[in-house]
């Protein structure tokens, strides 16, 4: 495996180093024929929170699964800590995931698997030194972060959409990922789950140090998770701001989005 | 055009042939587009049985979910499988019994059955309902990860799904059929003892001592060979069809329907195949 290399950039706003993890640079992707990604660039620093906003099919969950290389992109770089993903081999791929959590849109729970065993599955894997009582231990604190101390034995089709979430959530912060990518974390939760949701991307932020992209449409949810916002419109960045800019903005796509989740 | 004679050029002209030679063209590109779908399933499923081949060989073997899945298959099929083989020697003594009456020939009823059982009926009954059973199953369970994106997620969690889920699925197929195949075998040929005393009464040990006079080693070898085959390509076929599965919930239905048509077809083929080589020893 290559060494690890994180390049530094001076950001114009607040005139301050900081650390670059993911940088994005013309990023094309298409499925038959047609352009999901135009030439997308983007960057994400050390522990914000970005988000990224769209209306569905402007390629938001196409961009995350381009990160991890779910999907491989059509042309462009991507670099995870100065590593270009798309020149790994395997083994460093493999290497390369372990410090990335994914939260798929549908939690993605292994349906045969109890509560615990889903979050033992990757930790397992990840870190192989851990004994058994380490295990159980890790396995009990991360769930009583999420507020699922009492479903470790249960299964996941007993648990409630939200509460699939978190369990989800808990099974991505298990292994200790320094960067985030959340997909459509609250779509399909009521309003208040939603809260919980995006209160949990905040304490994870702060607690485990990471670094997030929240895939969303969920105006509420940016708002209360965005240290600043990306909005993708036909495959390309539309908009970059903080939510104040986009708040102000008179933009005719910008202020029908905000007004119409109002 | 200039050599054309001008009754061919009337000819050409008429709009009946130009209809016609456009629905040629579109049944041309059709026919092609198919073929070209057809060549890269075909492509697919090479490169997938490549793929699991090169993780079958690799050092990090999955053994505790092997195990898991052998049980699943095991446990899951072992009340079919009994039914099915008690059954099997049942019907075969009660239906060869009054023909061989006829002939003389009724001392011959366990041999004939049991080496009935034991070279064909066991292994192909045995392989069409495990097809049936496990290569549903598999293409089912695998399609629903795929579309609730479970397969995905264990990649991003650094876990190979082809090494976690396919070979292990795979290799417990492969070798818990030829096992089930030789307890549905012993089970038959159990029936077919029952199947005798209805009308008579015969001994156990005289049966089963009728019986195994007339298996030779060559009656059973090719035949559990065959089900090494049989249960390899059940397994594959499930997961390649529930892996391969579009995104949709009916993609679902779909990966395990065909699971199970195919299957069943390579047990037919692969029967085929061993016959012809037994023939040939």
């Amino acid at each position: 495996m290559t060494n690890m290399v994180i390049t530094e950039t001076v950001t114009p706003e607040n005139i301050k180093i900081e650390k670059e993890v993911i940088k994005i640079d013309n990023l094309r992707k298409g499925f038959d024929n047609e352009g999901i990604l135009k030439n997308l660039s983007l960057k994400l620093f050390d522990g914000e929170n970005l988000v990224v906003l769209g209306k569905s099919g402007s390629g938001k969950s196409v961009l995350i699964k381009c990160i991890v290389r779910l999907l491989t992109p059509d042309q462009g770089t991507i670099n995870v800590f100065g590593e270009n993903v798309n020149g790994l081999n395997n083994n460093d791929l493999a290497d390369m995931r372990k410090k990335i959590g994914f939260l798929f849109q549908s939690g993605a729970l292994y349906d045969s698997m109890t509560i615990k065993q889903n979050l033992e599955f990757p930790l397992r894997r990840i870190h192989k030194n851990l004994s058994r009582k380490e295990i159980d231990k890790k396995v009990e604190e991360t769930l009583e972060n999420v507020g699922l101390a009492d479903t470790l034995n249960k299964m996941p089709s007993q648990l409630s959409g939200g509460m699939r979430k978190r369990a989800s959530l808990a099974r991505t912060i298990v292994v200790d990922p320094m960067i985030m990518l959340y997909d459509e974390p609250t779509t399909g939760l009521d309003p208040v789950t939603s809260d919980e949701i995006s209160s949990l991307i905040n304490d994870i932020q702060k607690k485990y140090k990471t670094s997030s992209i929240v895939i969303t449409h969920d105006i509420e949810c940016a708002r209360a998770t965005a240290d600043r916002i990306i909005m993708l419109d036909d495959g390309e960045v539309y908009m970059e701001g903080t939510i104040k800019d986009f708040e102000k903005s008179a933009d005719a796509l910008i202020s029908s989005f905000f007004k119409k989740q109002k | 055009m200039k050599n054309i004679s001008p009754d061919i050029k009337k000819f050409i002209k008429l709009p009946d042939v130009k209809k016609r030679v456009i629905k040629l063209s579109d049944k041309t590109i059709k026919t092609t587009q198919t073929a070209n779908l057809f060549l890269a399933d075909v492509g697919d499923f090479f490169l997938f049985l490549f793929r699991t081949t090169i993780e079958a060989f690799s050092r990090e073997f999955e053994f505790q979910e092997f195990l898991r899945q052998c049980y699943q298959i095991g446990n899951k099929t072992l009340p079919l499988i009994s039914v099915t083989g008690i059954v099997i020697g049942l019907v075969l003594t009660i239906q060869s019994r009054p023909v061989l009456v006829d002939f003389g020939a009724v001392s011959m009823l366990p041999g004939m059955v049991a080496v009935s059982i034991i070279r064909e009926m066991g292994p192909v009954v045995t392989g069409l309902i495990c097809a049936g059973r496990i290569g549903s199953g598999m293409g089912a369970e695998l399609g629903s990860m795929k579309v609730t994106e479970q397969i995905d997620a264990m990649e991003v969690s650094s876990t190979n799904p082809i090494r976690f889920l396919v070979v292990t699925r795979v290799l417990a197929a492969t070798l818990m059929i030829p096992l089930l195949v030789l307890y549905a075998d012993a089970l038959g040929i159990m029936g077919s003892w029952a199947g005798a005393n209805i009308k008579g009464d015969v001994p156990f040990v005289l049966f089963f001592s009728q019986a195994f006079r007339y298996i030779g080693f060559m009656d059973l070898l090719p035949a559990v060979i065959k089900t090494f085959f049989f249960g390899a390509a059940i397994g594959f076929v499930g997961c390649y069809k529930g892996y391969t599965a579009g995104r949709g919930t009916e993609s679902v239905g779909k990966a395990a329907t065909s699971a199970v048509v195919l299957s069943s077809l390579l047990v037919i083929i692969i029967d085929l195949i061993a016959v012809q080589i037994t023939d040939m020893l």
